[in-house]
Order: structure tokens, then C-alpha cells, then sequence
């Protein structure tokens, strides 16, 4: 019992975090994306439908990690190219992928998903209460907590990281310095795009694996508000993904044993302790002044 | 061709015909320019001579639109700084180009291309550092340095690519009277290492002193080159600005000690708003009828704080903190304090100064909305247009802004001419208390001695001048005594009769007992 619960936070984590430490490095570059969902439910609706064409829901995985590169790309010609407004922009980007993601996925909804198998290690998979939990999750389980790690390395611990930091800091300065302050952008922008590709295709092969209209039900939201109340930190988006996954889970269970609390004040409970742990978190003011991108959502046109 | 290269094969850098064209304005218009090996270059004129746009199509941040550039005798395309630094041309650029989050060794390593770990650059920078008596703590975040420190950072980044040629601009500009020494020295230093240096100042006494060779700019075109040494600062000033510059004339005070403080402020202190901003300690002023106070200060010591809490922008807990006219005036809005006669210009122009979107006669009504509620508005609060149109004429007239068309948007105009509009609207107004933060920023030096002159004479028709400035040339010219701002802490103020500028170079770096010594310096 105490196991499944686990493994079932970690699901719920999975995919916010992945479509989180995308934005986040976009949100590092100095861009604001504000279509996470839309890049999600397309990765979701793609991902479920190369899966049911082929057969391998790996196929179907890396589609939708294309699918939400490009669809990244899209947003990326229009802002940083021709300097569209980001919020209006990002706004566009979300409805255009809720309504495209509806038609194309017209004929996918009662259909049964396939899913992507967990992984299974002899012995160590079976190992009391943890063995599942650490041992036999999907690959994808793996592979976020991996990104987590490899982001905040490539952040923190290298030249390039450090490049990306500084254009999403000052992109005047950054311009000065002879630094191509476009392409970083669009590179970063492009990697959200892929990870929210991922997020979305987690949600309809591992989540549930089945196609249903706006199936990503909020998260590319919850996936930006995280970036912002983890104040652009990898290690905090990550711990702000679980705490989310739990109390969702948990309030979940909670209705389920009939406690008598009004169901939507236990439905609104994830949201409201996110927001109180993250705040919390983020209570020094000057590590949040450093951390945030100070050129973020700013409109960068060279001089020649 | 050829002959060019025989006769000036040893000039470093040659600049033929370069032309830069801003929509309809000339920036640049056919510069010539040379600079030989192991000489220091001045590159004079006024605020908006071309200097700027010239050096960054030398650096490669602009793109020439006629002209050529011959580096070693080679016609190069600089196309971007990065081809501007593989050559051997380093900047150090006026608004500084660093980055606030990062700490100095990664502001340096960002700009060096290969991959040497941040360990070893931060070895090598203090190193440097040391080595040009210009100390620097590799591992200090920029946004917490003063802007003396900034301009170490950007100095020993521009060294450790080793360039032939070091471009600065501006660069005493944020500096206290001793700091520029340490600069010229080091500059001096690189000189005798064979460096060629192309510096860009408005100072003259600092080119005279400094340069071998200088080149003076006005309106986007060379007007002459000369040898600074053999000139006087008064035959260069002619040729930067045209012609004369009327000399501001300011004739002693007498009995002051009798006449009344318009402007007091008592025991203001403030806690910092925001982590890179400065805590006010303890600050006294009082500002005298027929008086102007001067208060300088390195950039970034607490002026703008000062200013903000002054001008009522930010209230005080304590109505007394802030009296006007012998009213507390602490819990009062800017309007309120604007009431009880008194006028501020703060030192941002666009935003802060002026609505920059909205028409001139729109930021008279907006700043005079309050005082003169009577002359501007109707019974019903509607906008009596001619009346302000009128008055902003007058404005227009006596402080002659130059401008395109009869009623212009704020950004539309240039910064001095916007300023002259500014100050002017305030002065309009007769205020008993004038309070004004960097009064002639980017203004042309004539239209600089214009408004030095006016802050005087209101000064002198009974009313309370107090002026922010970064320039203690300028507040040597207007001011009856100077206070020094360091750390948040002013200074009291010195009789001008008692002021020189070693006295208050020596504040402004913070040399007063009880004061806080500046920790990064032995770091």
C-alpha cells in the first residue's frame, strides 16, 4: 500500500518536473514561454498516436519530444526573430496546441494506449517497500531525475551553462561581449520545447495511457509557476514536483476515506501548499535577486 | 595604396572616411582617425559628438555604413566583437558591460573564448589585479561592488586578452579624484609596455595631462587634431564646443547664517529596499534660503536612495524626518511636499522625469497638476489646454529647447533638451526648495552652463538649492558648500571658501573617521 502511493507520487511528479526543468532553462536564457501547455498536449496527443500507428510507444516518445521542439521552434521564429510580444506569443502557442491537439487526437479518444513498460531488475526490484520504488519504475522516471541533475550541472558547473546564465541576465551585455545572444535563445527555447514534448507524452503512456481531449488538464501551469517559486533553481523545482505529486495523491486518498472536508478545498490543497513551501523557500531575498533572470520576458533587437 | 602603406606602416590602427547613419542623423560622417603603437589616443567632444557610435563600429557592436578600418595596415570588415577582440582590440565600455548576478571571475571568464576553468581565471585575474595595483576579490558578486570596483572588473577582463589596443570610454566619469590617479597610472604603465590606448573623455584637464595625440569631434565630424599638451583647457573646449562657453557666474552670499533652513532633514535613515541598494544612515542636511548645497559622491553611495526619500517617492516613519518651509513633511506624497513649495528633477529623464509616450504640455500638467490646480484645470477637474500650452511655451522659450515639432513626445527629444524642459517646468514655479539629482547628465556644455546658471539665480531670489552630482566640477562652479555622500553616510557639508577637490576626493572614498572602510579593497 505504502509503496504504491510512493510510486504513484513519483507518476504524478514525473511530468511536472520534466516540463519544469525545460522552462526553467528557457527561463535561465531570458525567455518567457508561456505555451508550456500547448507544447505539452501536443507532445501528449503525438506521443499517443505514433505509439498506436507502430506499436512501440519509444517511437512515440521521441515524436513527441520533436513535435514539442518544433512546435518550440514556432514560438522561438516569432519572438525572438520577429520580436512578437513573449506573453502574448506563449498565450497563442497554448490555445493553438489545446485546439490542434483536439482535432488530430479526434480519432484517438476510447482507444486503448499502450504502455511504456517499467523497468525490472532481478532481485533488487523486489526488495521490500523501496525496491519498486527506486528499482522499477519507467524509464522516464529515470531519465527526469537524471535531466535534473545534468541541467543543474550544466548550469552551475560549465562554460556554456554560464553563457546561457549571463544572456538571460543582461543580453546588452552579453551582445557586447560578442555573444550570439539569438541562438543561445533559440537552443534554450528549443530544449523546453523538447521537455514539455517528453512531459506531455509521459501524461497519455505512462500516466494513463489513453487519449482524452486537454488531457494535460493544467500542468504546463503548474510546470511555469514551479520555475517561478523555485526561483530558477533545478534542485527546487524538483522538490516543489514531488511535494505537488504528494499532496495531489495524498488529498486524493484523503477523499477516498471520506474525511469530512469539503472535496474542493482538499482538490485546491496541492496548489496552496506548493505555493506556501516554495514561498517559504525562497523567503532570502538576495539568493532570489541573484537567481532570477533579470532580462526575462525583455525583448532583445541587436543595434547594427 | 602602396604609398599609404610605406608612409604610415607603423600607425596600429588607421580609419579612413567612416560614416554612421542613424535614420536622417549623421552620427559619424566621414572620421578620420589614427593611432600609433605605444600612444595614448584622446577622442574629444561634447555629448553627442559621435565618440561612442565611433568606437563601437571600431569594436565591432555597430556596422559602419561607409569607410574602412586598417589594423596593422590591413583593411579589416570588424564584424563583430569577437573579431574586434581576435585582432587585439579590447573595450571598456562606459555603461559597463557586466553582469550583476555573476561574480568578477565569471563577468572575466565570459568573455575569454577557450575553456579554462573559473579556478584558474579567478588566480590569474587577482594576480593582474595586484600586479596594476588594482585589487579585486575574483570571487565578489558584481551587483554588490562600487562602480570604482566595476570598472576594475572590466579593466583586468579587457588585460587578460592581451590587446594591442585598449578602448575607454568614459572611463573618470564614476571614479573619485584618487581612483582616476590609480587609472592613470596604470594606463601610463600599458604605455610603456607598448600598448596603444584610445581614450574617450569630455575632461579636459585629465587629456592634457594623459595624452599624446588628440582628435576632437563635434557634430559627427573631426574638427581637428592636436597636441593636448601644448594646448590650454579653454583652446580645446573651443574646439569641442564651437565657440565659447559662457562661464557661470556666481557671486558670494552674505549674512546666511540668519537666513531661514527651508529644507531640513533630520536623522533620516533607511533600510535597504532591494539587496543591491544602499541603507541611508543617519543623514542631517539643512538647506538655507540663497543658498545651493552640493553633494557629491562616488555612484551607487545612497544618492539615488537619498533623492527617492527626499522627494517623497518613498515616506518616512517619521513626519519630522524630512521638514519643508518649517513643516514636517515626511508622511507627505510628492505631491504634498510639491504644496509646501518645493520641486524636485530626479535623475532618470525617461520615466521618471518625464512620461516619455506623452506630449511636453502633457508632463507639465502631470507634474504641475497639484500647484497649479487653479491655472491648469477647471471647476470640474477638466484640462484647460491653451492655458498649459502657453506655459509650456514659455518653458520652451526661456530655456531654449531645441525640438521637432510644436508639441513632441518626451522620448522624442534629445536628452539635453528634454533635461532643459524638465528643469525648466520646475523652475517655471518659482519653488521656495529645489532639490535636482545629476542636473546636466549627457547635456551639452552649453546648454549645461545654462542650467548651472539658473539653479544659482533661483538660488540667490531667496529660494534652497540642493544638487546630486557626480561632477565635482560642476559642484565646485555652483555650490555654497559640498557634502559628500559614502555609504549611505553624508558628510557635513564644507563652505566652498574651505572645499578642494583632494578634500573631497578623500570623502567620496570614504576617508572620514566613522566612517565604514570599504571591506573588498584588501580582500
Amino acid at each position: 500500500m505504502f509503496e504504491s502511493i510512493l510510486i504513484t507520487i513519483a507518476t504524478a511528479a514525473t511530468p511536472l518536473l520534466i516540463a519544469s526543468i525545460g522552462e526553467l532553462v528557457v527561463e535561465r536564457s531570458g525567455v518567457l514561454n508561456l505555451g508550456v501547455e500547448g507544447m505539452m498536449v501536443m507532445g501528449a496527443v503525438t506521443g499517443f498516436g505514433v505509439t498506436l500507428a507502430t506499436g512501440s510507444p519509444w517511437l512515440g516518445i521521441f515524436a513527441a519530444i520533436a513535435v514539442g521542439a518544433l512546435f518550440s521552434l514556432l514560438f522561438g521564429f516569432l519572438t525572438l526573430t520577429l520580436v512578437t510580444n513573449q506573453v502574448a506569443t506563449g498565450l497563442a502557442l497554448t490555445l493553438l496546441g489545446l485546439g490542434l491537439s483536439g482535432m488530430l487526437g479526434e480519432g484517438f479518444v476510447g482507444q486503448p494506449g499502450i504502455k511504456l513498460g517499467n523497468l525490472d531488475i532481478p532481485f533488487l526490484s523486489d526488495l521490500p517497500v523501496i525496491g519498486r520504488l527506486i528499482f522499477g519504475q519507467d524509464p522516464v522516471f529515470y531519465l527526469s531525475i537524471l535531466l535534473t541533475v545534468g541541467v543543474a550541472w550544466f548550469l552551475f558547473r560549465t562554460r556554456a551553462g554560464l553563457t546561457l546564465r549571463s544572456v538571460g541576465d543582461n543580453h546588452g551585455s552579453a551582445h557586447a561581449l560578442g555573444i550570439n545572444v539569438i541562438g543561445i535563445r533559440y537552443l534554450a527555447v528549443m530544449f523546453g520545447g523538447a521537455c514539455a514534448g517528453l512531459a506531455g507524452a509521459y501524461l497519455s503512456l505512462v500516466y494513463t495511457p489513453q487519449w482524452i481531449e486537454n488531457m494535460t488538464a493544467g500542468r504546463g501551469w503548474i510546470a511555469l509557476a514551479l520555475v517561478v517559486f523555485a526561483s530558477w533553481r533545478p534542485w527546487r523545482v524538483l522538490a516543489g514536483a514531488y511535494l505537488f505529486g504528494a499532496v495531489s495523491i495524498g488529498q486524493l486518498h484523503a477523499q477516498a476515506l471520506g474525511i469530512g472536508v469539503p472535496s474542493q478545498l482538499l482538490s485546491s490543497l496541492p496548489y496552496l501548499a506548493t505555493i506556501v513551501v516554495l514561498v517559504l523557500i525562497s523567503r532570502n531575498r538576495r539568493l532570489t535577486m541573484v537567481n532570477t533572470p533579470a532580462s526575462l520576458g525583455r525583448p532583445f533587437v541587436p543595434d547594427r | 595604396m602602396t604609398a599609404t602603406l610605406e608612409t604610415e606602416g607603423g600607425n596600429l590602427l588607421e580609419v579612413r572616411g567612416l560614416t554612421k547613419i542613424f535614420g536622417t542623423l549623421k552620427a559619424c560622417d566621414n572620421i578620420d582617425l589614427t593611432v600609433g603603437r605605444g600612444e595614448i589616443h584622446a577622442l574629444l567632444g561634447e555629448n553627442g559628438a559621435g565618440k561612442s557610435t565611433l568606437v563601437k563600429m571600431l569594436f565591432g557592436s555597430l556596422e559602419p555604413n561607409a569607410g574602412e578600418i586598417r589594423w596593422n595596415g590591413q583593411v579589416e570588415q570588424i564584424s563583430s566583437p569577437g573579431a574586434a577582440r581576435k585582432l587585439g582590440i579590447g573595450m571598456v565600455f562606459q555603461h559597463f558591460s557586466l553582469f550583476d548576478a555573476l561574480t568578477a571571475a565569471e563577468n572575466i571568464a565570459l568573455s575569454l573564448d577557450d575553456d579554462t576553468p573559473i579556478a584558474t581565471i579567478a588566480a590569474k585575474a587577482k594576480a593582474l589585479s595586484y600586479s596594476y595595483g588594482l585589487p579585486l576579490d575574483p570571487y565578489s558578486l558584481v551587483g554588490d561592488l562600487s562602480v570604482g570596483e566595476r570598472q576594475r572588473i572590466e579593466i583586468i577582463r579587457c588585460l587578460l586578452q592581451t590587446p594591442q589596443l585598449i578602448i575607454l570610454d568614459e572611463p573618470t566619469s564614476v571614479l573619485t579624484p584618487q581612483e582616476a590617479d590609480r587609472l592613470f597610472e596604470t594606463l601610463e604603465r600599458l604605455r610603456s609596455e607598448g600598448k596603444s590606448i584610445l581614450y574617450i573623455s569630455h575632461r579636459l584637464e585629465e587629456v592634457k595631462r594623459l595624452c599624446d595625440r588628440a582628435t576632437v569631434l563635434r557634430h559627427g565630424k573631426v574638427v581637428g587634431h592636436c597636441d593636448p599638451r601644448k594646448e590650454t583647457a579653454s583652446s580645446l573646449a573651443r574646439m569641442m564646443v564651437g565657440n565659447e562657453v559662457q562661464a557661470v557666474v556666481r557671486d558670494p552670499v552674505q549674512g546666511m547664517d540668519k537666513a531661514a533652513a527651508l529644507l531640513e532633514v533630520r536623522n533620516l535613515s533607511r533600510t535597504p529596499a532591494t539587496p543591491f541598494s544602499i541603507p541611508l544612515r543617519n543623514i542631517n542636511l539643512s538647506a538655507r534660503a540663497g543658498e545651493v548645497i552640493g553633494i557629491a559622491g562616488v555612484a551607487g553611495n545612497g544618492q539615488g536612495e537619498f533623492f527617492e526619500a527626499v522627494s517623497g517617492e518613498v515616506q518616512q516613519q517619521d513626519a519630522a524626518n524630512v521638514r519643508i518651509r518649517g513643516k514636517d513633511a515626511g508622511r507627505l506624497t510628492i505631491s504634498g511636499r510639491r504644496l509646501l513649495g518645493a520641486a524636485f528633477v530626479p535623475e532618470e529623464r525617461l520615466g521618471h522625469g518625464a512620461a516619455p509616450r506623452m506630449r511636453l504640455s502633457e508632463n507639465l500638467l502631470l507634474s504641475r497638476h497639484a500647484t497649479d490646480r487653479k491655472a491648469f484645470l477647471g471647476t470640474a477637474g477638466t484640462v484647460q489646454t491653451r492655458a498649459i500650452a502657453t506655459a509650456a511655451q514659455r518653458i520652451i522659450e526661456i530655456m531654449d529647447v531645441r525640438k521637432s515639432g510644436p508639441d513632441p513626445e518626451a522620448a522624442a527629444l534629445s536628452g539635453g533638451n528634454l533635461q532643459k524642459f524638465i528643469i525648466g517646468r520646475e523652475l517655471d514655479r518659482r519653488p521656495a526648495v529645489m532639490v535636482v539629482n545629476q542636473p546636466t547628465w549627457g547635456v551639452d556644455a552649453g546648454a549645461a552652463a545654462r542650467i548651472r546658471q539658473a539653479l544659482i539665480e533661483l538660488a540667490r531670489s531667496g529660494s534652497a538649492v540642493v544638487v546630486i552630482s557626480q561632477d565635482l566640477d560642476e559642484l565646485f562652479e555652483i555650490s555654497d558648500s559640498i557634502a559628500v555622500m559614502h555609504n549611505g553616510e553624508l558628510s557635513k557639508p564644507l563652505p566652498i571658501a574651505e572645499a578642494t577637490f583632494e578634500k573631497v576626493g578623500l570623502l567620496m572614498g570614504g576617508a572620514e573617521p566613522g566612517h565604514v572602510e570599504p571591506v573588498a579593497e584588501l580582500a
